[in-house]
């Protein structure tokens, strides 16, 4: 299998198994709300183990909203990429000006 | 897998702190003297840091109906090894704690532990015994993300099991409890995070690879 063709299913593999539980689980009762974070759910795990738990510090600052904290997860996802981007592009174009005499490779 | 600001009881926070202290101490110095002796793998190690900032900001929804994301530090322990990644994931770690209020400060040393630290060795190790018994070098890069992935959320779980035991079922009731909300969920996402591992590794050992295997010969499938 060529490169181009295994990295195409990789993708399309990963997005399968991310779509499919997206369109499948039903919430259990009417009205539940789906897909919640597991760390919050844990949070409620140790409520109903340990009722009486405090949690005894408070985050320094927490984004006002949860629209600036999607903000702020995508520019952190945003980053990421640039970073990862960035790295290949540069070597890419490094490769093809090593090899320009044949753009075939290409 | 990050324990929320405040929820681990004041002695595990300090615990968890002092154990995750040594491995980033050796992961420091492991990571300076790369960054000495390799300058030239520099770009491809700010790019294993960026894939965990990535990886680590998608919140993907999973079959049991929450939602959880994948690390991403499989690539860089496999491409730098382990005490190197560890102090990448850390730097994750805290710029969630501190910017996203998620995970936090007190509770920074046991997500370092579970995320940086047993994501990132647990994660080499596979990818040491897959290359040892001569398994195909993706399928190996695939093994190692993945089940590095799985095996922070189960630490994550043991974590606040350790500190919540159930009053009538005792350790094992909280650590089956929080292993149903982390483990059962991470388990499609960890593959997900084994693909996309594999996905990346194809594009620098494509692009990257022939220039600076020297550097890191992992990129010439190669294993030290």
């Amino acid at each position: 299998m060529n490169l181009k063709r295994q990295n195409l299913l990789l993708l399309f593999s990963g997005l399968v198994l991310v779509l499919v539980p997206l369109f499948t689980v039903k919430p259990e009762k009417e009205g539940d709300e789906l897909f919640l974070g597991a760390d919050d759910k844990a949070g409620g795990v140790i409520k109903e183990l340990s009722p009486g738990y405090k949690p005894w510090f408070v985050p320094l600052w927490e984004p006002p909203s949860s629209e600036i904290q999607s903000l702020l997860f995508s520019l952190q996802a945003a980053l990421g990429t640039g970073a990862v981007a960035y790295c290949l592009g540069y070597y890419r174009g490094k490769r093809r000006a090593l090899h320009d005499d044949d753009p075939a490779r290409y | 897998m990050h324990i929320m600001e405040g929820y681990l009881p004041i002695g595990h926070a300090v615990g968890w702190t002092l154990v995750s202290a040594p491995f980033l101490a050796w992961g420091i110095k492991s990571l300076t003297r790369q960054i000495r002796e390799k300058p030239e793998a520099r770009l491809v190690l700010g790019a294993t840091g960026g894939f965990a900032f990535v990886l680590s900001a998608l919140k993907l929804p999973s079959v049991t109906g929450s939602c959880s994301h994948p690390t991403g530090v499989g690539l860089g322990a496999v491409l730098f090894g382990p005490a190197t990644m560890s102090v990448l994931g850390f730097v994750v770690l805290l710029f969630q704690a501190l910017l996203l209020a998620h995970g936090g400060l007190t509770t920074l040393g046991a997500n370092t532990f579970s995320m940086a630290i047993v994501g990132s060795f647990v994660a080499y190790g596979v990818f040491r015994c897959g290359s040892a018994v001569r398994l195909p070098f993706n399928l190996t890069v695939f093994f190692a993300a993945a089940i590095g992935d799985l095996a922070t959320y189960v630490v994550t779980a043991l974590q606040l099991a350790l500190a919540f035991p159930d009053p009538v079922s005792g350790l094992n009731g909280s650590a089956m409890k929080f292993l149903g909300v982390f483990a059962l969920t991470q388990i499609p996402l960890a593959m997900v995070e084994g693909l996309l591992t594999v996905f990346v590794m194809n594009l620098l050992r494509g692009h990257v690879g022939e220039q600076i295997s020297r550097f890191v010969p992992v990129l010439n499938g190669t294993v030290r």
